[in-house]
């Protein structure tokens, strides 16, 4: 069995649990910090750890260990969490989304951001805990004023502190677990192995003492860690039945504390650490830490206040595990399949339609019959397995608060962000595609929307600006809003910098064409480009990948009330609306969204220009004439332009009349990749096959006009055309 | 079944391969089995604008857009018709699925490792690159196409190639 082939799974898996991390992270209430939200991030920190420790990535695998060790720290209370660390979290969150990625794509990790990283976890468990990651806190005789003043989620030294803190982590049904001491032992194993695995057994928990030979080792551990997680770790180096891991009673009173053995390893261990200046840190920490909370908790009430989060934990590990088991992960070749089959059915299905339309109703009843209730059928199936591909906005909008919460620190601003529709649902594809657009409008909402909170006091609003996200069906298209409520948008500025950059603008023009304007390549009117934007590269790239989804983009806004930008998708990409037109004998598709009108030009309306060029006048308008005969070099479609039908087309912003024989007729269509078996053809976006089941090309708007241009550009047209002929060859 | 079994023993004791033949006028060519999907009539072919010449266009094989060569262009056969006995063999090959126009299937053929000569380092329309070898049977001669190096080539512009 060769185990690569569970990479990819490891990899969509870690990829969910960062996710999950990182939004845990994002919710995370610091003054009063959820236990099962840190029990939810540990856990998947955990699996991460497991998973890369099992595939060999080994730098994941050791970078999640210590972001493991701190994260139990924190879910035990013994790091307090604050904003900077949740910061420093998330920052190895995205460590470990890089390093994801380098394995995904079969390289090494980045060592310079692995020891970075490590060097900044390592900093972090010293400062705020006083020791390196992965080892225990030095047990140290406790000044009694220092129970009482200590919150219960400080380091805790005292024994009863310690059992107490242990028992949040336990399993509650293993009685003697909560000691917290385990004897592992360890039967036949090298010397070297053992040499690791007591090393790992010191990262889970404090060693106390070890002893025995090859044949028989036996060590006896302090941890907070399970046995199923030990043995979990251990697994990576030895045989499950070469294990045997026991928890034993822990020396907790005095009398077994002076008797046993045991106890006096962790007095040994105590002089052997740099313990000076680790507890000196360490007690400056405590000192830190808010001390109204600490007197209201005696150390007696300490096992009661810390048993009842673990057990809450426990209850949350239960419900996510029977989660789980509602989804199923498939492949989207799987899914594309069906939807192929399903296309293939309906396309089967208007074939015998049409056979059956030509029948005697009265003579076929139940044959006429059959196949409506067979199209129903075909259809629902259709919708049915549509909807297989639709994930909820959710998916696009979780990645937001991250965004927000990063460039409002950065910014000095106050936002709130709100999301609403996250369970409207949207094509996988598509919900893919529009991450990016979306990013750039709402850091443009954020930079250049909301004002700061002093100029946004002075104007009468709350000093928190809000920007909601939104997201919501409207027939067959899902409309997703970006909203702010900042300054607006600037008549002026805008008109002005047009006018700079070149653009032809009067001051009549109506605010929704004014707005149009920010859309143009290089247009930013934010007075100083900044980290987050202004250099005006992002709303042309942003309206031209909307098109490219065959959306559209609009912006309304209101000058001291804020602006929303309005997104309009289609709800798949696998169903295009369509128009069949005719050319000499082919048939082709035009994307109904990009037809504006057609009419039949007459010899008035049509102006030659410069030789060739041929222009047709639309209602005051001069629009260029394309015959797609000449691109497409169709042989016997009509010549003569009035006697054809001129269909005007909106693409990339730009219009133009595309001439052809003849209109067939509307109707949805499945969109068939023409790259799959052949090559990008130009001129042709993809294919579709037809009722009479014969391939139909889909026209690419966009292309037709670049290579019309392409063509007129160049005197040499028919080089032109030949050289593109080799281009194609070659 | 025991007829396959026997035919892959056959396979493994001479090294012997079983290869479809066709004719692309009055010449025999023959393609690995193994790589041929099925054989269909030449039917209602899409064309394809500013493509090779050889380059039919695209069809429907259930679904699938399948881009349709005809290798007799390609090979600059003079007569080229399309009539009822022209068929078009599709190929799988390099995850595409491909089909070729023919003049017509023959049989199907097992060749022995020795019954393959090497294929001679000439051919202007064909290089030697894209030929297994040539197969000697009895008085016939079968070229033997290596149809998958054949189609991925930069000349048939079936793949988009990497560098471009």
């Amino acid at each position: 069995m060769d185990i690569t082939e569970f990479y990819e799974t490891f990899f969509e898996e870690a990829e969910e649990l960062l996710g999950d991390m990182e939004r845990h992270l994002l919710e995370l209430d610091l003054d009063e910090p959820d236990p099962e939200q840190l029990n939810a991030i540990f856990r998947a920190a955990h699996s991460i750890k497991g998973g890369a420790g099992t595939f060999g990535f080994s730098v994941l695998q050791e970078t999640t260990h210590m972001l493991e060790n701190l994260l139990d720290y924190a879910r035990q209370g013994e790091l307090i969490l604050r904003t900077d660390i949740v910061d420093l979290f998330l920052e190895t969150k995205d460590m470990l989304n890089d390093q994801l990625d380098a394995y995904r794509n079969g390289a090494e990790p980045d060592p310079e951001a692995f020891a970075r990283i490590c060097q900044t976890l390592k900093k972090l468990a010293l400062e705020e805990l006083g020791h390196g990651v992965g080892s225990e806190p030095e047990a140290d005789t406790v000044p009694p004023e220092r129970v009482a003043d200590e919150p219960p989620s400080s380091a805790a030294e005292d024994k009863v502190d310690e059992e107490a803190s242990e028992g949040q982590t336990q399993e509650v049904q293993d009685a003697v677990a909560d000691s917290g001491w385990l004897r592992v032992v360890l039967l036949n194993v090298s010397d070297k192995d053992r040499e690791l695995l007591v090393e790992e057994l010191g990262n889970l928990g404090e060693v106390k003492e070890q002893h025995g030979d090859a044949a028989r080792y036996e060590v006896v551990l302090e941890s907070a860690s399970s046995r199923d997680d030990i043995e979990a770790v251990m697994c990576f180096i030895v045989e499950p039945e070469q294990l045997d891991i026991a928890a034993i009673a822990a020396p907790t009173d005095e009398t077994t504390q002076g008797e046993a053995d045991a106890a006096a390893a962790p007095a040994v261990s105590q002089d052997d650490t740099p313990a000076p200046e680790a507890s000196a840190s360490a007690d400056a920490e405590q000192a830190a830490a808010p001390a109204e909370k600490a007197p209201t908790q005696a150390a007696s009430s300490d096992k009661p206040a810390n048993a009842a989060p673990a057990n809450k934990g426990g209850g949350g590990a239960k419900k996510k595990a029977g989660a789980e088991s509602a989804t199923i992960r498939v492949p989207v070749e799987k899914v594309d399949q069906i939807i192929n089959l399903v296309g293939e059915l309906i396309i089967t299905q208007s074939m015998l339609d049409q056979t059956a339309s030509e029948l005697d109703v009265a003579a076929h009843g139940p044959l006429v019959n059959g196949m409506n209730l067979l199209q129903r059928n075909a259809r629902d199936l259709q919708e049915s397995v549509m909807s297989i591909r639709m994930v909820p906005m959710d998916y696009v909008f979780s990645r937001f608060p991250r965004l927000v919460r990063d460039l409002t620190g950065k910014l000095g601003k106050e936002i709130e962000l709100v999301t609403e529709g996250q369970s409207t649902e949207l094509d996988k594809s598509l919900t893919e595609r529009i991450i990016d657009p979306l990013t750039h409008l709402v850091r443009n909402s954020l930079d250049h929307g909301i004002e700061m909170p002093d100029v946004r006091e002075a104007a009468g609003k709350p000093r928190t600006g809000q920007l909601t996200l939104s997201a919501q069906h409207q027939g067959g298209n899902i409309l997703i809003e970006v909203k702010d409520d900042g300054g607006g948008l600037s008549r002026d500025k805008i008109l002005a910098k047009a006018a700079h950059n070149g653009l032809t603008v009067s001051d009549s023009m109506s605010d929704d064409e004014v707005w149009q304007l920010i859309f143009a390549a290089g247009f930013s009117t934010a007075d100083q480009v900044s980290d987050v934007s202004g250099r005006g590269v992002g709303m042309d790239v942003v309206k031209r990948n909307i098109q490219a989804m065959g959306g559209h983009v609009e912006i309304q806004s209101w000058p001291g009330k804020g602006t929303t930008t309005r997104v309009v998708l289609p709800l798949t990409l696998a169903i295009l609306d369509g128009m069949s037109i005719k050319s000499g004998s082919e048939i082709f598709i035009l994307p109904l969204s990009a037809v504006l009108e057609s009419l039949q030009p007459s010899n008035d309306d049509i102006y030659s220009m410069a030789g060739n060029d041929k222009l047709l006048k639309v209602r005051d308008e001069y629009l260029p004439l394309i015959a797609l005969h000449d691109i497409l070099h169709i042989d016997g479609a009509e010549q003569d332009p009035t006697q054809c039908i001129a269909v005007i087309l909106q693409a990339e912003g730009r219009r133009y009349a595309l001439l052809v024989d003849d209109l067939v007729g509307q109707q949805q269509v499945v969109v068939k990749n023409l790259e799959t078996n052949y090559r990008k053809v130009p001129a042709i976006s993809a294919a579709t096959i037809l009722g009479d089941g014969s391939v139909a090309l889909i026209l690419d708007i966009a292309d037709i006009n670049r290579l019309h241009r392409q063509r007129a550009n160049s005197p040499k047209h028919a080089e032109l055309t030949a050289s593109r002929q080799e281009d194609v060859v070659s | 079944m025991s007829d396959m079994t026997q035919a892959a023993e056959a396979a493994i004791d001479t090294q012997s391969q079983e290869y479809l033949v066709f004719s692309l006028g009055s010449e025999e060519y023959a393609v690995d089995i193994l790589k041929v999907q099925e054989i269909r009539g030449y039917e209602n072919v899409t064309r394809i604008a500013n493509a090779p010449d050889f380059i039919k266009g695209v069809t429907n094989l259930r679904g699938v857009i399948v881009p349709i060569v005809d290798l007799r262009i390609k090979f600059h056969l003079d007569k080229v018709e399309y009539e009822g006995q022209t068929v078009v063999i599709v190929v799988n090959v390099a995850d595409r699925v491909v089909g070729i126009v023919v003049d017509g299937v023959s049989d199907v053929m097992t060749l022995s490792s020795d019954q393959i000569k090497p294929a001679p380092e000439f051919g202007e329309t064909l290089s030697a690159d894209y030929l297994s070898g040539l197969g000697s049977l009895e008085d016939r001669m079968l070229v033997i196409v290596d149809i998958e190096k054949l189609l991925t080539s930069e000349e048939m512009a079936l793949v988009e190639q990497q560098a471009q």
